[in-house]
């Protein structure tokens, strides 16, 4: 049987994280138990009910007009712990408008609404595991997490990958931007290097000449072992 | 050879509906002649002080009601129910809630030679949440509760928050609550 190795501790966030405050009425109190991983784990939604549209990877072309905003490509591969491409698995990302304001009733941000930009695109990785999408650079955005607090511009990302251990949600950032040291949430992952990766490099090769910046994000999901033998002694 | 390290979880915040649940076709997982018994599964998601969450997002994942899932890495030799799709999503409600319509699952290897109780893998995210939180649904009074593995691993104390509760006709009622004196079993994957 597969076997999955569980992530370090200081790579992932722990469950309660006081500085992010709505941690603290929802993170549970008792520690998880550890799972034996049967049929029900290693098995996992292959998400092909709903066929992928033409424009759902260009979150610029889902209206008539074009988003006001600085267009951006964003493209990576997802691999596996050994580097392997996962191909042909589901992402789903969602996004602030170029403002800081999300389309949703909830978010109160007194920024405009862009009628030409809705922020919500879905790709399938491709046989090498690519993927890759056209979108604006989302804004920062304030929240009243504390006082003065505003997120970091970011987009948020949900893959599926090969099971139901592999599924993630997570949060993508850009480069040097001034305010991840002040936010709880990226700042909730104990090891500086694990919460680097959760942010993208500027990458001139992606760029589109007089059209687009470029940014590059590799996501690596959670991956089996793969050396089923132990060596001689 | 040194492996890559996974990308860390961050939240799923509130704001994700327009994108993750505007579909609610996701809240239906069986179609037309899907085998077994229809149920649907109402969620309930409260935090610590008791409060309905109104903003979390629910997944489940199941196998068919023979105790298939529809996924390569189950070489059971038997057909996955073309009806069936085993996975669904949906947002809570103001009332904290959600509700599914799927068939019962039947049981599934344990990978050792046993069987496991039918169950349905339930995966829970909110604002709030660094991480996804991961916990079972069980089905009270099934006979074949007493020889789960994963049940015995579950002080017994504790094992009431897996199981789902008759509610009326065909509902099976089922609270995840994510801290205090009931809190439910999550479990590290």
């Amino acid at each position: 049987m597969k076997i999955y190795p569980l992530p370090k501790k200081g790579d992932q966030p722990p469950l309660l994280h006081e500085p992010y405050a709505a941690t603290v009425r929802r993170a549970p109190a008792m520690p998880p138990i550890p799972l034996p991983h049967t049929l029900s784990e290693l098995t996992g939604p292959l998400y092909g009910h709903n066929p992928i549209g033409e424009t759902d990877n260009d979150l610029t072309r889902q209206h008539a007009g074009d988003p006001i905003g600085e267009r951006i490509v964003v493209a990576g591969r997802v691999l596996d712990e050994d580097g392997r491409p996962i191909p042909h698995t589901l992402i789903e990302v969602w996004q602030a408008n170029a403002a800081g304001r999300y389309f949703h009733s909830v978010d109160q941000h007194p920024a405009p609404l862009d009628p030409n930009f809705t922020g919500s695109g879905r790709t399938m990785t491709d046989a090498e595991g690519n993927y890759r999408f056209v979108t604006v650079k989302p804004g920062a955005y304030p929240w009243r997490n504390h006082p003065n607090a505003w997120r970091p511009a970011h987009i948020h990302f949900s893959l599926f990958g090969p099971c139901f251990i592999t599924r993630l949600v997570t949060q993508m950032y850009f480069p040097n931007d001034p305010l991840m040291p002040f936010d709880p949430i990226s700042q909730s992952i104990p090891d500086a290097a694990a919460r680097e990766r959760l942010v993208s490099q500027f990458d001139r090769d992606l760029t589109v000449p007089e059209w687009a910046l470029g940014y590059r994000w590799d996501i690596v999901l959670r991956g089996c072992e793969t050396t089923p033998f132990e060596e001689p002694k | 050879m040194s492996r890559l390290c996974p990308v860390p979880s961050q939240t799923v915040g509130p704001f994700y509906h327009f994108s993750l649940t505007a579909n609610e076709a996701l809240g239906c997982m069986t179609a037309a002649g899907a085998k077994g018994e229809r149920i649907r599964v109402r969620i309930r998601l409260l935090d610590g002080a008791g409060r309905p969450v109104p903003d979390g997002m629910i997944e489940l994942w199941q196998a068919d009601a023979a105790g298939k899932y529809r996924h390569p890495a189950d070489t059971q030799e038997k057909e996955p129910d073309p009806a069936f799709c085993g996975f669904g999503r949906l947002a809570t409600d103001a009332a904290g809630a959600c509700v599914f319509d799927t068939v019962r699952p039947g049981g599934t290897p344990d990978g050792r030679g046993g069987c496991q109780a039918p169950h349905i893998a339930v995966s829970v995210f909110a604002r709030g949440l660094l991480a996804r939180l991961v916990t079972r649904l069980y089905f009270e009074g099934d006979s074949a509760l007493a020889e789960d593995a994963v049940l015995q691993l579950v002080p017994e104390a504790r094992r009431g928050t897996l199981l789902a509760r008759r509610g009326e006709a065909g509902v099976w009622c089922f609270d995840i609550r994510l801290q205090g004196p009931d809190e439910t079993v999550f479990f590290e994957i």
